[in-house]
């Protein structure tokens, strides 16, 4: 994996106000736990060797959903230009999960760090053919500014963290 | 127009001005800003615009194939794609889909073409908006004012206001962050309770029926997710060949929309997909009991509406309308949509420049009628535009059809843009404006008798009941030697041998009749840098007819201006032209009134003067013998045409070598625009307009400056609203 798109994806979340926390497997838990506020939700996170703790409600409700504070979830990719992540919503509930909580925290793997917009698209083809059915290029919190000033956390989270695992 | 139609358009403008003008120039301006930082850190912002454009191009070239293309792919998936003729039909399968069910609804201005509330409400189904600018109109029983922003129009304060007598909260609510809050909370409820999800599409993926929703707040996300049933509806326009073809448009809609280099969410939608919904109600029968419930039974349908977008896309002029990606650009970027919004700026559903085309394809042609006179086709949104559409163009072609009272019918397919006359019923008004020409030179004929009769008391009450030329702006005066009769007595003074180049200064009608004084000082500057001058005498460009939608007089006056000048450019001589709006005539319009030949023979040898002046100083000639600036502080105000084509900084650069300190205005444009400003029903507008422009040179840094302007209207509206005498920049370097 080359450094470079990753320092762009960490200058990218800088200027957009989010925090990259970089990690490998093993620190994966005590990276995490600072940034779980209780009552918190999750999906199954693909990488091997890295789980969710306990603490984490993985097969949510709806009123679990509406009252959690942190939602985990696995991003497909990450764009290094804009700071965003792909969140692929599946059966496990990626889509709410990343939605409904108040601070979403998306884990990316470093090899899935993409550099731009045109590599992310034929990335986005490639899983839109495969059947993915919903994809979400996520960038900063949810926003509005219909109300008479930016506000951060419309209808979506306010706050959003990146977790990088940097050994896959 | 009737003075009674005058004068209430004047006062709806007066009212919106003063209720909703303030909170509209806020925000568009915010939008504007970002959108200029935004897209100049885009590297390739050219390209992707080239590129969105040539997609759009084929694939409504390509429509009808791609329409087969999307239904074929969505019913593989499992959905449903209904092609609706027009809004009724729509709204009839829309109503049978819902059947009497709760709808959460994310903005789609499609919907609002439809009219699909008032549809489903009457079939008895509740329908909430939920994203938060749609969610507070509809709580206020108001219309969409913007594209992208609905509620633009309204403040903080009156919101909470609103929010406050409405829903009565323990605790009144006040800042943006109660107020979004609030909604969040309220909207919440609702979209658990609700069976059905609606939205728009801001793009369809023909080969693999892939939705793309741009947004920000999340809500789009939240009605579909949620719920058992998805309803997208979009018109035909949205759809486009690939998934990959996204991708310049996900890149280029939030900058040239709100600023931002992405919006919040871009989601992909191939449905129906299997994401959970939240289902039947719990075990308890509260909604929040309920378990997360496979999603891939989710029923999606697909309405694609046709709604008079197949005729346009047969119409030539208004076929770049369905290019459009409603991205608010050409809003943002318009000075008059800055001040008044899209309640002045707007038909039954768009608003801003484009709104022009979409309303004449969709509504037809009465509906562009209200608003359309508000284009002055500054042309400032046309580099804006993500897609590259003449919107400008869209407005003059619609104003021609106007005038000419056929109804969108699309018969002006057989009359063309080639008729021999304008029609017998064309607004006087217009008529005047647009034949400047020949009142120019019979005011000059008669001046100085006529400029005394032009300005007495009864002849102005009587032009302005008549024609609707208000009685407080002043007119110009006519000088009785015009610039070709005194470049004619003098004769140039440069002689052939010892020329550097020789060049045909273009005496637009203003600068031939009224400003000589500008006229004879570019003669002069230019044979202090060597260029042999000649004077033709050529016409007025067109310009005049064509902001008043007169097609066919602006052709004759092209086809006159290039007959006089066609002995200069065929001799190899410059064409150099004083006026901003000819320059862009030249370059731009005559593609289309002239044969191809004749506009590359314009385009590729005419140059506005400062540019010209700039080209001979980087080519050698002797700067000092222009006039030196010894540190004169001055503010300059560019033109809108100017800066479209790229030409402030030469001007900037030339006054600067010679020693001015230049500070310059930002707005988009001086509100006077040609005959814009001298309408009685705009007059207000125009002067609201040019307020933002006196704010930039009544600051500490610049109240002391001398004004200068290159536009023939910046002078005159910047010599109406300040106190000091404004001047062309080409005057401080006539050293006589």
């Amino acid at each position: 994996m080359p450094t470079e798109p990753l320092a762009t994806f960490e200058s990218s979340l800088t200027e957009i106000g989010i925090e990259l926390v970089r990690t490998t497997a093993e620190g994966f838990e005590s990276a995490l736990s600072p940034r779980l506020d209780a009552p918190a939700v999750g999906t199954p996170l693909p990488f091997a060797g890295v789980s969710l703790p306990d603490a984490v409600e993985t097969d949510p409700t709806v009123a679990d959903l509406e009252a959690a504070r942190t939602g985990v979830t696995a991003a497909g990719y990450g764009v290094a230009d804009y700071g965003s992540v792909v969140i692929r919503g599946g059966p496990a509930g990626e889509e709410p999960v990343s939605l409904y909580a108040d601070e979403h925290v998306a884990v990316v793997a470093a090899s899935d760090v993409l550099p731009d917009m045109e590599a992310t698209f034929d990335r986005l083809a490639e899983d839109v053919r495969e059947g993915t059915g919903r994809a979400v290029i996520a960038t900063g919190p949810s926003a509005t500014a219909d109300m008479g000033a930016l506000v951060k956390g419309a209808h979506g989270p306010m706050e959003v963290t990146v977790v990088l695992l940097e050994d896959r | 127009m009737a003075v009674d139609d005058r004068r209430r358009k004047a006062e709806r403008i007066r009212h919106l001005l003063e209720t909703e003008g303030d909170s509209v120039r806020e925000n568009t301006r915010v939008f504007n800003e970002g959108r200029y930082e935004s897209t100049a850190d885009l590297d390739d912002y050219e390209e992707l615009k080239d590129e969105a454009r040539a997609i759009k191009e084929d694939a409504i070239e390509r429509l009808p194939e791609l329409l087969d293309r999307v239904t074929e792919a969505v019913e593989a998936n499992g959905g449903s794609v209904y092609l609706a003729d027009d809004a009724a039909d729509a709204n009839r399968y829309i109503t049978e889909v819902v059947d009497g069910r709760n709808v959460v609804k994310s903005k789609s201005m499609t919907s609002e073409e439809m009219d699909v509330n008032d549809a489903l409400e009457e079939s008895g189904a509740d329908v909430r908006e939920t994203d938060l600018a749609e969610f507070v109109l509809q709580v206020a029983d108001e219309a969409p004012s913007h594209i992208v922003a609905p509620a633009i129009h309204k403040s903080r304060e009156e919101i909470a206001d609103l929010f406050n007598e409405v829903f009565d909260p323990e605790e009144p609510l006040e800042t943006a962050e109660e107020l979004t809050r609030f909604a969040r909370e309220y909207l919440g409820e609702e979209i658990l309770d609700a069976e059905v999800g609606m939205t728009g599409a801001n793009f369809v993926a023909a080969d693999t029926g892939t939705l793309a929703l741009v947004t920000s707040e999340g809500n789009a996300r939240k009605c579909v997710q949620a719920t058992d049933t998805h309803v997208a509806v979009a018109g035909v326009e949205k759809v486009i060949p690939s998934v990959e073809d996204l991708r310049p448009f996900v890149e280029l809609i939030g900058r040239s929309g709100t600023g931002q280099d992405l919006t919040s969410y871009v989601s992909l939608l191939t449905p129906p997909g299997d994401s959970p919904t939240f289902g039947g109600s719990g075990e308890s029968g509260s909604p929040g009991d309920r378990d997360l419930e496979p999603g891939d039974d989710r029923e999606f349908h697909l309405v694609l509406i046709d709604n008079g977008r197949m005729a346009m896309r047969e119409d030539d002029d208004l076929r770049e309308t369905l290019y459009c990606i409603r991205c608010s650009a050409c809003a943002n970027s318009c000075a008059n949509f800055q001040h008044v919004g899209g309640h002045a700026f707007g038909g039954e559903t768009y608003s801003g420049g484009i709104a022009t085309g979409w309303e004449a394809g969709v509504h037809g042609q009465e509906s562009a009628a209200e608003f359309n006179d508000l284009c002055t086709g500054c042309s400032r949104c046309v580099n804006q535009c993500p897609v590259k559409i003449d919107i400008p163009w869209i407005n003059t072609v619609v104003r021609d059809r106007i005038n000419r009272g056929t109804d969108g019918e699309f018969d002006f397919l057989v009359e063309g843009l080639t008729p021999d006359a304008e029609p017998g019923g064309l607004d006087p008004q217009k008529r005047l404006f647009g034949n400047f020409d020949t009142l120019a030179r019979l005011g000059s004929a008669f001046a100085p008798v006529s400029n005394r009769i032009a300005r007495s008391g009864p002849v102005r009450s009587l032009m302005e009941r008549t024609l609707g030329v208000d009685r407080r702006r002043e007119l110009p005066a006519f000088e009785r030697e015009t610039l070709v009769e005194w470049f004619e007595a003098r004769g140039p003074r440069v002689s052939p041998d010892e020329a550097r180049r020789t060049a045909a200064l273009y005496p637009d009608a203003y600068t031939n009749y009224v400003r000589t004084e500008r006229g004879k000082a570019a003669v002069r500057v230019l044979e202090a840098l060597g260029v042999r001058v000649e004077v033709p005498a050529a016409g007025e460009s067109g310009r005049a007819p064509l902001s008043q939608g007169m097609v066919s007089t602006a052709r004759s006056n092209a086809e006159a201006v290039y007959e006089a000048l066609a002995p200069s450019l065929a001799a190899g001589r410059d064409v150099v032209v004083i006026e901003p709006s000819d320059v862009a005539m030249f370059r731009g319009e005559y593609e289309r009134l002239l044969p191809e030949d004749e506009h590359a023979a314009l385009r590729e040898d005419s140059y506005e003067v400062m540019e010209y002046v700039h080209g001979l100083l980087a080519n050698g000639a002797d700067a000092d013998a222009l006039a030196a600036g010894d540190g004169e502080r001055i503010a300059y105000h560019s033109h809108c045409q100017q800066r479209t084509l790229g030409l402030e900084p030469h001007t900037v650069s030339v006054l600067e070598e010679r020693g001015f300190d230049v500070a310059t205005s930002d707005v988009e444009c001086c509100g006077m625009a040609g005959s814009f400003g001298y309408k009685s029903e705009y007059y207000d507008l125009s002067v609201d307009v040019g307020e933002s422009l006196v704010d930039q040179f009544t600051t500490d840094d610049t109240a002391d400056r001398a004004v200068v302007a290159s536009g023939t209207s910046c002078l005159e509206q910047l010599d109406a609203l300040l106190s000091r005498r404004p001047a062309h920049p080409v005057r401080l370097l006539d050293a006589r």
